[in-house]
């Protein structure tokens, strides 16, 4: 089987411009998630890591793009310097992650035909792939929560099946008035710094960022962390309320670890989706159980950058990359005491350690799960 | 690639109609959407309370499900977890986005927000079904019948489901179009192709 090694990444988040400077902001504590009052987009104070008012903005006049198309070109161009990946080769296929795109648009009013054009999530990655001169027409995944993990595993099987040697796989989501009012309707927002895991957990954050990881089959990349399977399931279930068993999210984490040829024994670190509401952190804390990978260390990141939506599979992805280059387990921000019925292995401290094969999973709105295997082997 | 897939049934639902298979099943009154896609409700016997709480977008593909699945056994005697769905549309979930929107200024509406996201009537599909398998939601500006046939194809060669529902779920106010393929590997019916997706999409509309 064709192996799928990772090239290059970047993370563009208000934690930083790179994945080394994001990496450093968590080693060291810091976290993107603040107390913010801005009446334009929300009409009560409320937590979130957001870029501050002069980064990607669309008020200078010429900007031919969006904060949401600015983020994904940061983001690319950042992880393309230094590579030799040929974008404008016909072996090279873009994939753009995203839920809600240009959203903002719509909020703006004065609703026609060319808005909508514009707010379409295929305007905005054909503009994305003209910029670095694509010669395919790029793919979008739009598929909640899962969309960055998703993505990825499009990006892989595309790879495996040779319809592509390369992918550049990226993925952002700006939060507006939009995404907060509609998360807040659910009151599923926290009301300081999301605690995922914890007894006292009380709802998410949501965050702005970007994030990319660029895949090859290309030989001269062996070495390279890999990108060794993923898997996708659905939980039959409730299209807003998580899965009672976990037992779906288990299906996808079983059948990749399968595909990857690992055992849980294996496992060395996971990097969890855990949003810090109740029932899904429930959830993960099951199908991990059922996995048997209660004793294996586990993070959420979601107190750092908050819910970054499409880009949160590969950002956190990224972090996970990062993590297995430096052998450094990250603490799951926000936790103090256990709070799901399952023991799980939350990871409270920095540890080294070696991490040779890792589990990412994420889980989402309409009852999708996904989960990948990064291996150093 | 050898290819042993093939589009065992085939619907579409549009300001045509209702089809099965081509053959037309039902001539809707071309009025106002939502007393179209209730019609059809109506007119094929279903008795689904949930239908009254989905929103366009999820009303029209669910349709589309229970007229394309209809009498087939290959689902009966399949497992939840071989069962996929596989669906891509232009307009994302942008006819829900703008009546959510509207619902903003006075009570954001939770009802509608969870509706903002494509993919749910791949789960309200799955829901009602109890399908397990791969489900994903993909935006293209018309069917990707290339990339369809390639990424169905890759989940079926590789015994990552056994059947897979796909096919292309639009609705942006007074536009709407349907057309779902149920795929999987059998020794007859429509081989399942990018030129065959493309003929049996376009065919009716003609």
């Amino acid at each position: 089987m064709t192996d799928v090694f990772i090239v290059s990444d970047n993370i563009t988040s208000p934690l930083g411009t790179t994945s080394e400077e994001n990496f450093v902001q968590l080693k060291t504590g810091v976290s993107g998630v603040k107390r913010h009052y801005n009446e334009s987009i929300y009409p009560h104070p409320f937590y979130a890591s957001l870029f501050d008012d002069d980064s990607f903005n669309t008020s200078n006049g010429n900007m031919p793009y969006t904060k949401f198309e600015q983020l994904l070109i940061a983001s690319i161009k950042d992880a393309l310097q230094n590579t030799e990946i040929d974008v404008s080769s016909n072996k090279t296929i873009l994939i753009i992650s995203s839920t809600k795109g240009n959203i903002s648009l719509l909020e703006s009013g004065d609703y026609d035909e060319t808005l909508e054009k514009r707010i379409s999530l295929t305007t905005s990655a054909n503009l994305v792939a003209n910029h670095f001169n694509f010669a395919n027409k790029p793919l979008v995944v739009c598929n909640a929560c899962i969309s960055g993990l998703l993505a990825l595993i499009t990006a892989m099987r595309l790879i495996i099946s040779g319809a592509y040697e390369n992918a550049i796989v990226a993925g952002a989501d700006e939060i507006t008035k939009f995404v907060l009012s509609g998360f807040q309707s659910f009151q599923a927002l926290s009301m300081g710094v999301c605690k995922p895991f914890d007894a006292d957990r009380d709802g998410i954050n949501l965050g702005e960022g970007a994030a990319t990881i660029i895949l090859s089959a290309n030989k001269r990349y062996a070495g390279n962390i890999k990108l060794k399977s993923g898997s996708v399931s659905n939980d039959a279930n409730h299209i807003s309320g998580p899965s009672r068993t976990g037992e779906e999210l288990y299906q996808v984490i079983d059948k990749a670890l399968k595909d990857a040829g690992v055992a849980a024994a294996d496992i060395d670190f996971i990097s969890a989706h855990g949003t810090a509401t109740r029932y899904n952190d429930e959830m993960e804390a099951k199908a991990l159980a059922l996995a048997g990978l209660n004793n294996v260390p586990v993070n959420s990141l979601k107190a750092y950058f908050g819910h970054t939506l499409g880009a949160a599979g590969l950002l956190e992805s990224v972090i996970t990359i990062q993590s297995m280059r430096n052998d450094t387990i990250l603490p799951s921000l926000g936790f103090k005491n256990a709070g799901v019925s399952q023991a799980i292995n939350v990871s409270e401290e920095v540890m080294h350690t070696p991490l040779n094969n890792c589990l990412k999973t994420a889980s989402g709105f309409g009852g999708c799960n996904a989960a990948v295997v990064f291996s150093k082997y | 690639m050898n290819n042993n897939n093939y589009i065992i049934a085939h619907c579409e639902i549009s300001k045509n109609g209702v089809y099965k298979n081509g053959q037309k099943i039902f001539d809707g009154p071309a009025e106002d959407v939502q007393d179209i896609l209730l019609t059809i409700y109506q007119h094929l016997n279903l008795n689904y309370p949930k239908f009254y709480k989905m929103d366009s977008l999820s009303k029209l593909g669910w349709l589309a499900s229970e007229v394309l699945l209809a009498g087939e056994n290959i689902i009966k005697d399949a497992r939840p977890q071989d069962v996929g769905v596989i669906l891509s549309n232009a307009n994302s979930s942008l006819d829900t986005d703008i009546k959510y929107l509207h619902t903003v200024q006075d009570f954001a509406s939770p009802a509608l927000f969870v509706y903002t996201l494509p993919n749910i009537v791949t789960g309200e599909i799955c829901i009602k079904n109890n399908f397990k398998g791969e489900s994903a939601f993909f935006i293209s500006d018309a069917l990707d019948a290339a990339f369809t046939e390639q990424y169905v194809n890759y989940l079926l060669n590789n015994n990552i489901l056994q059947v897979c529902i796909c096919g292309w779920v639009e609705i942006l106010k007074d536009n709407y179009k349907a057309v779902l393929f149920l795929v999987a590997k059998a020794t007859e019916g429509t081989l399942f192709t990018k030129e065959n997706l493309d003929n049996i999409f376009n065919r009716q509309t003609l």
